[in-house]
């Protein structure tokens, strides 16, 4: 076990107030210049990894099908593209909504994505409910909470029927907050 | 002659670099005489640690880090590249050995009350290196880059998105933007492969300093309990008169532990090869129960347990919480009794927390509150009928989903209550009271059931009644 340092900081270099008061200037230099370097180096790299998550991704509508492969009340899985994928991302780049016809023109798009952890919830089409797979979470036809741990509904994309196409409109995936 | 070179040859290297004389003088510091195999915990992590830095980068050479493309790699090395199977699962089951180790490590350290003065430091260094191990341990399991890995994201993103005021701003750092994509494995590789790893190294390389520093604690003596006045120097005076060289008196149990353990993770590497790849990683495949390796298991049990309406605060809080808890430890308790003899409530501690985290883990491992989707339809000899409103009401218990949650027999799922003798606790309106309102954790049946259908699963349940003598 070492003594704690007890030598003076400049290893007993005989010094004049003159040598001391340079020795403090020079530290000083010495850590400011380091910091300035460290600035130059560190703000890009930051922005670089950080930018991504401020950059507001443009939304855009994706068509899932048309109108009349839709039977009404009925609700049905349907995949798209997300909004602006990498070039790399693959089957990554895929979204998922569980798409309800209410009526002739309405339709109700819900977030696969449990509200309380994420995971994917599976619809019971004679049950007519949502079942979740992970801890068992419950939601009736309308996304409405019917048992179990979410703290609230199922979250809705917005969705619209344009010339005869179904169309959802991207979005990020759902955070719960509560 | 050759022992003549040699020495000329090291003499030289001694004089240039000063390192064998620096490395021999540390491997043959003094320690504690009787400090035996309780020891050789910590050497084992150190091992299991080399173990995953090795194979890691024997696997990065195949492995391609693109969300496109990890998937088609992982196949390559499990399924043809040569020794690919045994090298994942070596991976794999040296990461098992690095978590279990570390318990292991601090539930000795723990009871030895080895963490008190003067090594504070040695014991919050620890613990930060099993918050990384722990997150080693969650993104190696996401770079396994499938349906499961995917899902797992989205619900680490939930859960850091519990967090206050930058939750949602944390949740698209994990996921590296606002949807799963292309940007989302490269962060987890960059986190598993450099950055933690570097971060190990230096805390490692700080937790052994310090064990250099304040030395090997001695096993601790009932009824001598640590005074920071006097501790430093006895133990001077201990290891003085009583100290043995590290190296190799004390070093000989660590090798022999640490290679009883390579054997152990390269036989079941080699009999279980590596985990099993799931889907595709393609978030639009709905039909996915994402669950996270046995190591974190328990804690997945805890997030399906916790209080409805608590969740907010316990996912945030809890961790956060244990782990400042674990911090202070040593220096909220830095003197005292050491000896576990004299530490009742460190035994029970640690036992308290042994059997929480092994019920949790056989609970998460059982997951009850999962319900069941690939539940077997009922058999006709269970159902006892085949027409008529029993009958009716027995597809109807399949058909509205309530087998997904409750068992007959043996089938079905375990979320809620077994309806095998239902009829012996439950009078016809009781049952049709709960199937119309729900509770907790069932839904209400009453929009989803007509009349009639409500009646024919009354009736079924009335039937299933235990055998009467």
């Amino acid at each position: 076990m070492n003594e704690p340092d007890t030598e003076d900081s400049t290893n007993g270099c005989p010094s004049s107030p003159a040598e001391l008061s340079r020795r403090k200037f020079l530290a000083r230099l010495s850590l400011t210049m380091g910091a300035v370097g460290g600035l130059i180096l560190a703000v890009p790299m930051l922005g670089f990894i950080l930018a991504p998550l401020f950059k507001h991704k443009q939304e855009v509508w994706r068509t899932v099908g048309k109108v009349e492969s839709f039977k009404i009340g009925e609700t049905t899985a349907v995949k798209y593209e997300d909004a602006s994928p990498l070039p790399w991302a693959g089957v990554t780049a895929h979204s998922a909504a569980w798409l309800r016809r209410v009526d002739s023109t309405t339709f109700i798009a819900f977030s696969i994505n449990c509200t309380h952890l994420g995971c994917p919830v599976r619809w019971l089409a004679t049950a007519n409910l949502f079942m979740c797979p992970c801890h068992g979470g419950v939601y009736y036809q309308d996304g409405t909470v019917a048992a179990g741990p979410p703290p609230s509904p199922l979250p809705r994309y917005t969705v619209r029927v344009k010339d005869g196409d179904v169309q959802i409109q991207t979005a990020p995936i759902p955070i719960t907050k509560k | 002659m050759l022992k003549r070179i040699y020495n000329r040859v090291r003499n030289w290297v001694d004089d240039r670099t000063g390192l064998p004389q620096v490395i021999g003088r540390t491997a043959r510091h003094l320690v504690p005489p009787d400090a035996r195999w309780w020891y050789v915990f910590g050497s084992a992590t150190l091992c299991a640690f080399m173990i995953q830095v090795f194979s890691g980068i024997a696997l990065v050479f195949a492995y391609i880090p693109s969300a496109n493309e990890a998937y088609s790699t992982l196949h390559f090395i499990t399924n043809d590249a040569p020794f690919g199977n045994f090298l994942r699962g070596l991976h794999y089951y040296g990461a098992s050995a690095m978590v279990l180790m570390v318990g292991l490590h601090m539930a000795q350290v723990f009871l030895f009350g080895s963490y008190k003065f003067p090594r504070e430091l040695n014991w919050a260094t620890g613990v930060l290196l099993l918050g990384f191990t722990l997150i080693m341990g969650f993104t190696g399991q996401l770079l396994r880059w499938d349906q499961n890995a995917v899902c797992s994201t989205v619900v680490a993103a939930e859960q850091v998105g519990r967090v206050p005021f930058i939750g949602k701003w944390l949740a698209h750092l994990i996921m590296g933007g606002d949807t799963i994509g292309g940007a989302t494995l490269t962060r987890f590789f960059v986190v598993h492969v450099f950055i933690m790893p570097a971060l190990i190294f230096a805390f490692v390389g700080l937790h052994l300093w310090l064990v250099l520093r304040h030395g090997v604690a001695e096993p601790p003596i009932a009824g001598k309990p640590v005074d920071p006045k006097t501790y430093r120097r006895e133990y001077k005076e201990l290891i003085k008169e009583h100290g043995r060289p590290f190296w190799p008196d004390m070093a000989w149990r660590d090798v022999v532990f640490c290679v009883v353990m390579i054997i152990a993770i390269a036989t079941l590497a080699l009999i279980f090869g590596a985990p099993k790849l799931g889907e595709q990683p393609d978030p639009s495949i709905i039909a996915a129960s994402p669950r996270p390796d046995w190591y974190l298991l328990w804690y997945f049990a805890i997030l399906a347990l916790l209080p409805h309406g608590t969740e907010k605060y316990l996912m945030v809080y809890g961790p956060l919480l244990v782990g400042l808890a674990l911090i202070a430890l040593p220096f909220v308790f830095n003197r005292g009794e050491r000896s576990p003899r004299r530490r009742p409530w460190a035994v029970a501690a640690v036992l308290m927390t042994v059997v929480m985290i092994a019920t949790l883990w056989v609970a998460g491992a059982n997951s009850p509150w999962s319900p069941d989707f690939n539940a077997k339809p009922l058999s006709p000899s269970v159902v006892g009928a085949t027409s008529g409103p029993v009958f009716i009401g027995a597809q109807l218990f399949q058909a509205k989903g309530c087998l997904n949650c409750h068992s007959i027999g043996s089938d079905g799922g375990k979320r809620g209550p077994n309806m095998t003798n239902v009829a012996d606790r439950l009078s016809k309106d009781q049952m049709t009271m709960k199937i119309a309102n729900g509770g907790v954790n069932m839904p209400a049946y009453a929009a989803n059931l007509t009349p009639t259908e409500m009646d024919s699963l009354v009736a079924f349940l009335q039937s299933r009644k235990s055998q009467q003598p």
